[in-house]
């Protein structure tokens, strides 16, 4: 037993490296690499593809993996930072030799199991960030290092410039979409689902008629009224708002009354033998128990609140929003504004859901899927 | 069990007449809200055809009585809210009067949108048992891949349809292809999510059974996570294709309104053909019908020709 940790990401790493050196130079004509940058670029690579096999403890091999690989990474795109489309071979064997120590950083990482909450919370999130870090690094390494012309694909650093210098401009359309249409529209909508399932849940007849009609709908593109909204209400935020109004309104019908139907028989008897009249049934048994399902509709909802406003202002908005960015700068051929809209949107998203999935772990504290039983 | 706890709390219910028990069934409650809807339908398009055709009857002097204007208003052009039967007789027509090849026949946009459909929930369906097998059987792309798949449904992916029909088409390549890439888009996420919930289905037990077998990975994969995750594949992929229809509808809107249930929505809005509009609606409503069904049904014959029993 030697002791050596040896993985085939590591040894692929390695041939990599030996190849890049045999095709040297990294880059033509400029020649942006000076010949310590080159050979630091190698040792940072090869370096860390043999240290990874030593036999020390896991975590200092993942740091000497991760410092390896992003160091690489760093150095090779600063020098073909102004040079693109100049990449032989070599810079792409290298890049691709870094990816591969990153994936072995990101296997030692998952094998590591702290006993710490919070050192597993942050490798919890390290674990991911990696990933999506190399995402933003091979994009731009191949946009700039290929040359790919600029109206296709932008690298992620030109989009972040363009992002940072046209915050006025985002911002409005934030305001727009996001603050008067989505919100409006996704408290209506998700109020009214909310209250029509009471109302369902009160008369059986309802709720047997609008279940399946409810269940139909979710299949159907509803985003297509979006013209007919956009005609009725005019081509400010109302008519978006409609849209979202009418997207989120059946999943929320649909899943509060799954989740009125969620709580136990004998819960329910218990609640009868107590002589609780049907307000104090709902509001401390089947409300909480049915809250599972309605944050799930909430979370659906933010997805769907964010598309049906951006996809309603396609067709037809004043100046400002989001959609309306995205479909005039498309047609002006400035895709870095674009690539900036959706980056925001993402951002958007993500907060939108994140938000309500924290209030939903503060809420539904006692279910097993949060308390991690 | 929800019927018993229905007569449970209702217990006159049980006994009552023939009404209630005809609405004890679901058939009768759904009948009667369409019913209801169309009723409505009707009465909005009054209120909201209204004002247009009084302001027209004004122009022209006349006074018609109630009934009269009440049919006018049913009958408008180009009305603010089409009645039903005027949207019935403009999908009737399109659809089995005109020639399939015709460009106003909605036969060929509804095939248009079903081809970059079909294509795009084919490459999402593979693309997403893909991710599935590798998420199962790698930790490192569990740990990593998972979240990104759950924040990519959480950014509107449709905000990205005009740019990616446009940036193809710089480099050439039209038609059904990019508009399949952003079916594959939101099609992808509902069956990676259920068939790694489905691959992980088999519990401790069988796995245990499995190995005691001396069972290869490859063979436990083939033999008992494959077939336990069948279900869930079907389950998901009712919700990928409706995901799909929806992708290729929006992705119709930028590429200047060619063919497609999507390009018929816009020209729709553009010359305020409200009527087509409606009828283009109804087209792609029962598109997604037919696919939810159609998938409904292979699930059912798979499931039953691999021995499943319906729980």
């Amino acid at each position: 037993m030697s002791g050596l940790k040896l993985s085939w990401q590591a040894g692929l790493a390695l041939l990599f490296c030996v190849a890049a050196a045999i095709m040297l130079p990294l880059a033509g004509a400029a020649a942006p690499y000076s010949g310590g940058t080159t050979a630091l670029i190698f040792v940072l690579v090869a370096g860390a593809a043999l240290a990874s096999a030593l036999p020390v403890p896991n975590l200092i091999s993942a740091a000497i993996l991760f410092v390896g690989a992003h160091g690489a990474a760093w150095l090779l795109i600063a020098g073909i930072t102004g040079n693109e489309g100049t990449a032989r071979t070599s810079f792409f064997l290298l890049i691709i030799a870094g990816w591969l120590l990153a994936w072995r950083c990101v296997t030692v990482l998952s094998v590591l199991r702290p006993v710490d909450r919070l050192a597993n919370t942050l490798l919890r999130l390290l674990i991911p960030v990696i990933f999506g870090a190399w995402i933003l690094i091979l994009w731009e390494a191949i946009t700039r290092g290929a040359g790919i012309p600029f109206v296709l694909l932008p690298p992620p650093s030109a989009i972040g410039v363009r992002l940072a210098n046209s915050l006025p401009i985002l911002w409005a359309d934030v305001n727009q979409t996001i603050f008067k249409s989505v919100v409006a529209g996704y408290i209506l909508g998700c109020g009214a689902g909310f209250a029509t399932a009471i109302l369902a849940d009160r008369v059986p007849f309802l709720r047997r008629g609008l279940l399946p009609i409810g269940n139909m709908v979710s299949a159907l593109p509803i985003i297509g009224v979006a013209p007919i909204l956009v005609m009725w209400f005019g081509f400010d935020w109302p008519s978006k708002a409609a849209v979202v109004v009418v997207m989120t309104f059946f999943p929320m019908l649909v899943n509060t009354v799954a989740g009125l139907a969620a709580s136990g028989h004998m819960e329910r008897d218990l609640m009868r033998t107590y002589a609780s009249s049907y307000w104090q049934t709902l509001f401390k048994l089947r409300l909480p128990a049915a809250a599972p399902f309605i944050f799930n509709a909430l979370k659906i909802n933010s997805t769907l609140a964010m598309i049906g406003a951006i996809v309603a202002e396609f067709f037809g908005t004043p100046v400002v929003g989001m959609g309306f960015r995205i479909s005039t700068e498309v047609g002006r051929m400035n895709i870095d504004m674009v690539w900036a809209e959706i980056a925001v949107a993402a951002l958007a998203g993500s907060v939108f859901y994140g938000a309500i999935a924290l209030v939903e772990r503060a809420v539904t504290f006692w279910h097993p899927s949060v308390r991690g039983g | 069990m929800t019927e018993a706890a229905t007569n449970l709390a209702h217990p006159q219910a049980a006994s009552a007449g023939l009404f209630s028990r005809i609405a004890a069934g679901s058939v009768f409650p759904v009948v009667s809200i369409l019913a209801g809807l169309v009723i409505v339908w009707y009465v909005f398009a009054v209120i909201l055809n209204g004002p247009f055709q009084r302001d027209l009857d004004r122009r022209a002097g006349e006074t018609p009585g109630f009934v009269e204007f009440v049919g006018k208003t049913w009958s408008q052009p180009k009305p603010t809210l089409p009645a039903p039967h005027q949207v019935a007789a403009n999908f009737f027509e399109n659809t089995f009067l005109r020639k399939v090849t015709s460009n106003r026949s909605l036969v060929y946009h509804a095939w248009v949108t079903l081809s970059s459909t079909l294509l795009g929930f084919a490459f999402g369906t593979a693309l997403g048992i893909l991710i599935a097998v590798g998420i199962v059987h790698f930790t490192s792309l569990d740990r990593s891949l998972m979240p990104w798949i759950i924040a990519s449904q959480t950014i509107p992916i449709l905000a990205i349809a005009p740019m990616v029909v446009v940036v193809f088409a710089a480099i050439g390549i039209t038609g059904v292809i990019p508009k399949a890439l952003i079916s594959t888009y939101l099609s992808f996420f509902p069956v990676a999510v259920g068939m790694v919930k489905g691959l992980r289905s088999p519990e401790l037990m069988h796995l245990d059974l499995m190995h005691t077998y001396n069972a290869s990975a490859s063979q436990t994969f083939w033999k008992l996570r494959v077939p336990a995750s069948v279900p869930f594949l079907f389950a998901s992929m009712k919700v990928a294709v409706a995901a799909s229809l929806v992708g290729a509808i929006v992705a119709e809107l930028p590429t200047g309104a060619v063919a497609g249930i999507g390009a018929k929505l816009l020209s729709g809005s553009y010359y305020s053909q409200t009527i087509d509009i409606w009828a283009a609606l109804v087209a792609g409503s029962v598109v997604a019908i037919l696919l939810v069904t159609v998938v409904g049904i292979v699930g059912n014959i798979v499931e039953r020709s691999m021995g499943g029993r319906p729980a």
